[in-house]
């Protein structure tokens, strides 16, 4: 699908929001929007009554197929502060298995008239095949899907960098770990490239390196001292365990010896340097304590702009399928 | 019946016979070229002025899905959807259910195919007993059922010594073994070709190494052992070449591609469209183009559609949770077509490859028009085009080039003489 085709899919004849599915293909003004509405809504949380009416009357549906704890929450939050109704769905232990299919599960929330829905699946390509095939005419925002992207968290870290950094222009970030399996990985990059940042650094062994990385544009780094050197930002991923078992790494030990963010390595890159991490964290396998818990980390930080980001989102990937919908009416009309 | 054919450009590539000729069937054989024989009373005439005559197209691998996949497919739906596509002669893989590794299997596809009497069929026995890669099938009661040559699909082998032990028992019957060369290990869990557009995607990737690598094995084993070999589905430039190294070498092995794998690439999956979900996958645009030099060079002399039909549901799922495979042989000869169109192959040497070629791989007795020959015939106009998806008689509707325009149209398909498609 080339990329108009995606943008497409993505966006309504008015180039606003329709679907949250993948950066790909998203413009950077759009991008910016997204930011700028999110930092808007900042304040919302803050507030004695955490609520504005943007979504009164809509129903949001979470629907995971995966289990999450963090994005789910914030996500039902975000609904919530927007003062839609909320349904969350674990779908992974009720449906699925008794042998019906993920379109059969989605017509029938459908038919339950929802107004959005959040997925998380762990088929690359679920939130795609949802809003191309199953729900055309709800709002779909992708929670996750497989390895392929996770628009949220990639957002959510642009804020991060954003009210931490100022912008992107002048920035070096470098992402570090499990990059080959990682969706939250794909996602920064595309969101650091769409919005001008001028050095993405990826660092990690072979084996946990995609093929052809370097179509996104990134510096491919496989030792962690050259790849910290000088950088603004440092994105860690969670190792998996099981990474271990299939044979990609020797052991827990030997990858956190290679490349584990100790506060010794963090001083390789600029001394403002961000330290930030999607969580769960992985202590002493992916990140010290010390540097998730130092002046530098954001960690924390990034789930509250989480919020901001997915009330952002939600609202506007709302409005713009509410705004096709009229259009789509007055031309039957 | 005895039909008088008149007005074709007759092109027969085994013969190298290429010129503006009548043909003359009698009792399901092409009985002359060019002038009656005496006596020669006509009972039907084809006016075939503007139309080309070639062999049947023959095709080494088409899923008829019975016995056991109905909902997919059966043998009169797809060996209609074959006939529609200009293919006379097919091959079926043994992946049915039950598997087809007894003689009873081969016989009850052999009489439904004999019923519906759209195009002949020719099975593939398995390799082993229930192509679970450990005990080897009755290979001698399966070729006396029918079988004309023995594979294991994707299906791995339990060790190397087993399959070689396979192969041996093969060769001491001078009997065909088909291979699909891919290592289960290093394709295991994968669902595209791995590369930029599978990392792009997130998709788990299958590297070209698990084709080179199990062809670098079974070419070895095959020249050990002495087996007439045919690989089947190659996908890499680089196992194209493997392939070319065996053959200047003497080994007697020859090899197919995929019509699809000749058009299409890994790019195509951007999108995450199920219809694009094949196995061994769709390759990057090098491959596609080294597989493309290989058949002009006749290193590769079969094009086959591996014809996968499913049923909707099947490929109504995200990508990696859909089955693989499109469906595929109703447009063999459209999409073929496309190789003249794009300036690769002239008509003859496209039609060798899917006539002569395929025949002469796995020893059909098909595939040539000849005087004796049984008179299974194409009659196409290679001006007129085909709306891909217009008509369709596979029951299976998973194909990517629905809606789109090809090259050519096929206007009679016709088996021992009989007409059995009429477009």
């Amino acid at each position: 699908m080339p990329i108009d085709a995606k943008r497409s899919l993505q966006l309504n004849d008015q180039g606003q929001l329709r679907h949250f599915l993948s950066l790909d293909g998203l413009p950077r003004e759009l991008l910016t929007e997204i930011l700028d509405t999110a930092d808007s809504f900042l304040e919302v949380g803050a507030r004695a009554v955490k609520k504005v009416p943007l979504l009164r009357g809509k129903t949001v549906c979470n629907v995971f197929f995966e289990n999450s704890t963090r994005t789910r929450t914030t996500f039902e939050l975000a609904a919530q502060r927007l003062s839609a109704d909320v349904i969350s769905l674990n779908v992974s232990t009720s449906s699925t298995s008794k042998g019906e299919t993920l379109f059969d599960t989605l017509r029938n929330l459908e038919a339950m008239a929802a107004d959005i829905f959040v997925v998380r699946h762990a088929d690359s390509g679920a939130a795609h095949f949802i809003a191309e095939h199953v729900c055309p005419n709800l709002a779909i925002i992708n929670g996750g899907d497989g390895r392929h992207a996770h628009p949220t968290q990639g957002m959510l870290d642009m804020l991060t960098i954003r009210r931490h950094k100022g912008g992107f222009e002048n920035l070096s970030v470098a992402i570090v770990g499990d990059i080959l399996h990682s969706r939250v990985a794909r996602s920064n990059m595309l969101a650091l490239k769409t919005l001008g940042c001028p050095d993405i650094r990826v660092i990690g062994p072979k084996t946990l390196l995609p093929v052809g990385i370097e179509q996104y544009g990134v510096k491919v780094y496989s030792d962690l001292a050259s790849g910290l050197k000088d950088v603004d930002v440092v994105i860690m991923l969670r190792l998996q365990r099981e990474r271990m078992q299939g044979g990609l790494l020797p052991s827990e030990g030997e990858f956190y010896k290679l490349f584990g963010l100790t506060e010794q390595r963090l001083k390789l890159a600029k001394p403002d340097a961000l330290v930030m991490h999607p969580g769960p964290i992985n202590r002493g396998v992916e990140i010290e304590s010390a540097v998730a818990d130092g002046p530098q980390s954001v960690i924390l930080n990034q789930v509250t702009y989480g919020i901001a980001i997915r009330m952002a989102v939600l609202s506007m990937a709302m409005s713009g399928q509410t705004a096709q919908r009229q259009l789509n009416a007055e031309e039957q009309n | 019946m005895r039909t008088r054919i008149f007005g074709a450009r007759v092109i027969d590539p085994a013969s190298g016979l290429d010129q503006v000729s009548d043909l003359y069937l009698d009792g399901g054989k092409i009985v002359a070229i060019h002038q009656a024989p005496s006596g020669f009373v006509t009972e039907q005439e084809i006016d075939a002025n503007g139309l080309i005559a070639s062999p049947g197209l023959v095709d080494l691998s088409v899923a008829l899905r019975e016995p056991g996949y109905s909902r997919k497919g059966n043998i009169a739906s797809e060996t209609l959807a074959a006939a529609a596509g200009g293919v006379t002669s097919l091959c079926c893989p043994p992946l049915t259910k039950p598997v087809l590794d007894t003689s009873a299997v081969a016989e009850l596809i052999l009489d439904r195919a004999q019923e519906a009497g759209h195009a002949k069929v020719f099975p593939i026995g398995a390799l082993t007993k229930g192509l679970a890669g450990e005990q080897l099938a009755e290979l001698v009661a399966l070729r006396d059922a029918g079988c004309v040559a023995f594979g294991n699909g994707l299906a791995p082998m339990a060790n190397n010594r087993t399959l070689r032990r396979a192969l041996e028992y093969a060769a001491t019957f001078d009997l065909t073994v088909v291979f699909h060369a891919q290592d289960a290990d290093l394709a295991d869990g994968g669902l595209a070709h791995e590369g930029p557009t599978a990392s792009f995607l997130g998709l788990a990737g299958i590297p070209e190494t698990a084709e080179t690598v199990a062809l670098a094995r079974d070419l070895l084993l095959v020249e050990q052992s002495g087996v007439r070999a045919h690989f089947s589905q190659l996908t890499s430039a680089r196992g194209a070449e493997m392939i070319a190294a065996a053959q200047a070498r003497g080994l007697p092995v020859t090899a197919d591609v995929a019509m699809y794998q000749l058009i299409l690439t890994d790019e195509a999956l951007q999108g995450f469209s199920s219809l694009y979900h094949v196995q061994p996958p769709l390759r990057a645009a090098r491959d596609r183009d080294g597989l493309r030099e290989a058949l002009k060079a006749g290193v590769i002399s079969a094009i086959a559609s591996h014809h996968q039909p499913h049923e909707a549901d099947a490929k109504l799922a995200p990508f990696g949770a859909t089955e693989p495979g499109i469906s595929s042989v109703e447009l063999l000869l459209p999409l073929a077509l496309t190789l003249v169109q794009d300036g690769l192959l002239d008509l003859p040497t496209l039609l060798a490859r899917l006539t002569a070629g395929p025949a002469k791989a796995l020893r059909l007795p098909a595939g040539r028009l000849a005087v004796g020959a049984p008179a299974d015939l194409l009659l196409f106009d290679a001006e007129a085009q085909t709306l891909a998806g217009e008509t369709w008689y596979s029951k299976g509707g998973n194909s990517p080039f629905i809606g789109h325009c090809l090259p050519g149209k096929v206007r009679y398909t016709l088996v021992d003489g009989r007409i059995s498609y009429q477009g």
